[in-house]
């Protein structure tokens, strides 16, 4: 069965809406989005070092993405830049070393294309198996770091105040991410990951009112995302990571219809 | 001040924060003990805030020597903000901390007088409800220290009287430390233990009536406000119960 590339592609797809779920609600609470963004331009600077010195790609990305997340909450600390122009400085100068240091390496066929936009439908069975482990750690720490993190997400003050260690549970957090677009990369690609992250967590506030219930239907939504995704590209013969984000978007254009409803049924 | 051999709950000895180069306060040094309340007045930008944060171990960047001999604290922060991308129910919330039996939400939150808000979002609440939300979270975990940060802004008038009152009632009820921080003198000082008046610097301290009789608190303030505080001290000959009501003594 695993024969199959549509069917690697499905059960990768299935593995990384999982961990995207509870993460992306996390990056939107939080405000993270243009973080994420960041991370996955540094993805592109971990895959050529991976290249370079024939690394294993996943772990490459997490180091340097980690590098880069811990040096932004230093610069946060220390400098004062604001977070969106520190976000750029970092996300810009790490995709333009990348692009640079991909430039000497004329001797490796590389696919830029697959990097930027992703090549769900080239996974093959070791792929899948870094996305089911990998993605099972990511979330047995978040389960692990969630009362601390919710709590630091709705006020840090009173967390901090309340012996919740926001601090730690924040920075383990954006480790996190660091693994997840890791793992993800290969999926939908750097420039889409994000959108893997925002848009199914966007959907699922039009339709949630409970944090486990956003959670809950983000993941469905990102499930469905990459279902619709692929079979629009098996049909259409569309690229495939483009795909599911088209399919997010329309699933997220539906919950705002839904969100309007029940709006109105709500003000009794 | 009466000496009894109640549990000190937070010391600060000499304690002042610098940040940029600015001194935002200044040789601090006061004590909360349990069941006594402690209130921190002083106009804007006094320090206030700093100090409270100070003895929660919010702010780290401190110098001189902050001790707390409990880690079940309470606190109400002066801002929280509830982004709209967050769904959370008044239920979740109170939980947010630590872990709280039905029983004990609908107690705290009877108690401040907005059980009906239970299952609400935090979205659609309005300033004072938020607020009166907020004291209940901060209660229903029954700490024994409990910081309150202007805890009655955008409570109306009424209600901003029987909160004061309800802080009062917890004091006595649950026998916890409470660190108050308000503006609102005349209320405030009649239900307080203790009084540190702030201005970057202690300019007094010490019982309500002492503070308003001290010419540094006349001068923060002005004369209107220490004949405002000594009337009401003199004139205390009734006692409120926990609903709002008002009995007199006599």
């Amino acid at each position: 069965m695993l024969d199959d590339f549509f069917i690697r592609a499905l059960i990768a797809g299935l593995g990384v809406s999982l961990i995207t779920g509870p993460m992306g609600c996390f990056t939107i609470w939080k405000r993270l989005s243009f973080f994420g963004d960041t991370l996955a331009h540094s993805a592109l600077l971990g895959v050529t070092m991976a290249l370079t010195f024939e690394l294993n790609i996943p772990f490459a990305v997490f180091v340097i993405s980690s590098i880069i997340a811990v040096m932004l909450l230093s610069l946060q600390k220390n400098t004062r830049l604001p977070g969106d122009a520190l976000l750029g400085l970092l996300a810009h100068s790490s995709l333009a070393t990348g692009l640079v240091v991909i430039g000497f390496l004329s001797n490796i066929r590389f696919d830029v294309m697959g990097l930027l936009f992703g090549d769900i439908l080239a996974v093959n069975k070791i792929d899948i198996l870094i996305i089911w482990i990998g993605g099972a750690i990511i979330l047995i720490i978040l389960k692990f770091i969630w009362k601390s993190l919710f709590a630091a997400t709705v006020n840090y003050d009173l967390a901090e105040a309340e012996g919740m260690k926001p601090d730690r549970a924040n920075v383990i957090f954006i480790i996190l991410m660091a693994a997840m677009i890791a793992i993800a990369i290969k999926m939908v690609g750097l420039l889409l990951i994000t959108g893997m992250l925002i848009m199914p967590a966007a959907m699922a506030r039009n339709l949630s009112d409970s944090p486990t219930k956003m959670v809950i239907l983000s993941i469905v939504g990102g499930i469905m995302s990459v279902s619709i995704g692929l079979f629009a590209s098996l049909e259409f013969n569309s690229p495939s990571g483009p795909s599911i984000i088209t399919a997010a978007l329309i699933l997220f254009l539906l919950s705002l219809i839904n969100f309007k409803k029940s709006n109105k049924v709500k003000n009794y | 001040m009466k000496k009894n051999n109640k549990k000190t709950l937070v010391k600060l000895e000499n304690a002042s924060v610098e940040k940029n180069k600015k001194i935002l306060v200044k040789n601090i040094s006061f004590e909360v003990k349990q069941g006594e309340i402690v209130t921190l007045i002083g106009p804007n930008g006094s320090g206030k805030t700093t100090t409270a944060k100070m003895a929660l171990g919010i702010n780290e960047n401190f110098e001189g020597n902050v001790q707390r001999y409990t880690s079940q604290i309470g606190y109400v922060p002066q801002k929280v903000v509830i982004d709209w991308t967050l769904p959370i129910r008044v239920n979740d919330f109170m939980q947010l901390t630590s872990k709280i039996n039905p029983e004990e939400i609908n107690e705290a939150l009877d108690f401040t007088g907005v059980d009906h808000l239970k299952n609400k979002n935090l979205n659609e609440l309005s300033g004072g409800e938020f607020q009166r939300i907020l004291i209940a979270r901060a209660i229903a975990k029954k700490p024994e220290l409990l910081v309150l940060d202007e805890p009655v802004q955008g409570v109306d008038f009424k209600g901003e009287i029987s909160l004061y009152e309800l802080i009062r009632s917890i004091s006595k009820k649950t026998n916890c430390g409470i660190l108050l921080i308000s503006h609102d003198l005349h209320v405030v000082m009649s239900a307080t233990d203790y009084v540190v008046c702030l201005n970057g610097h202690i300019c007094c301290s010490g019982t309500p009536k002492k503070v308003a009789n001290s010419d540094q608190y006349r001068e923060l303030f002005g004369d209107r406000a220490s004949t405002m505080l000594s009337i009401y001290e003199h004139n205390h000959d009734h006692s409120h119960s926990t609903d709002g009501t008002i009995k007199k003594n006599n």
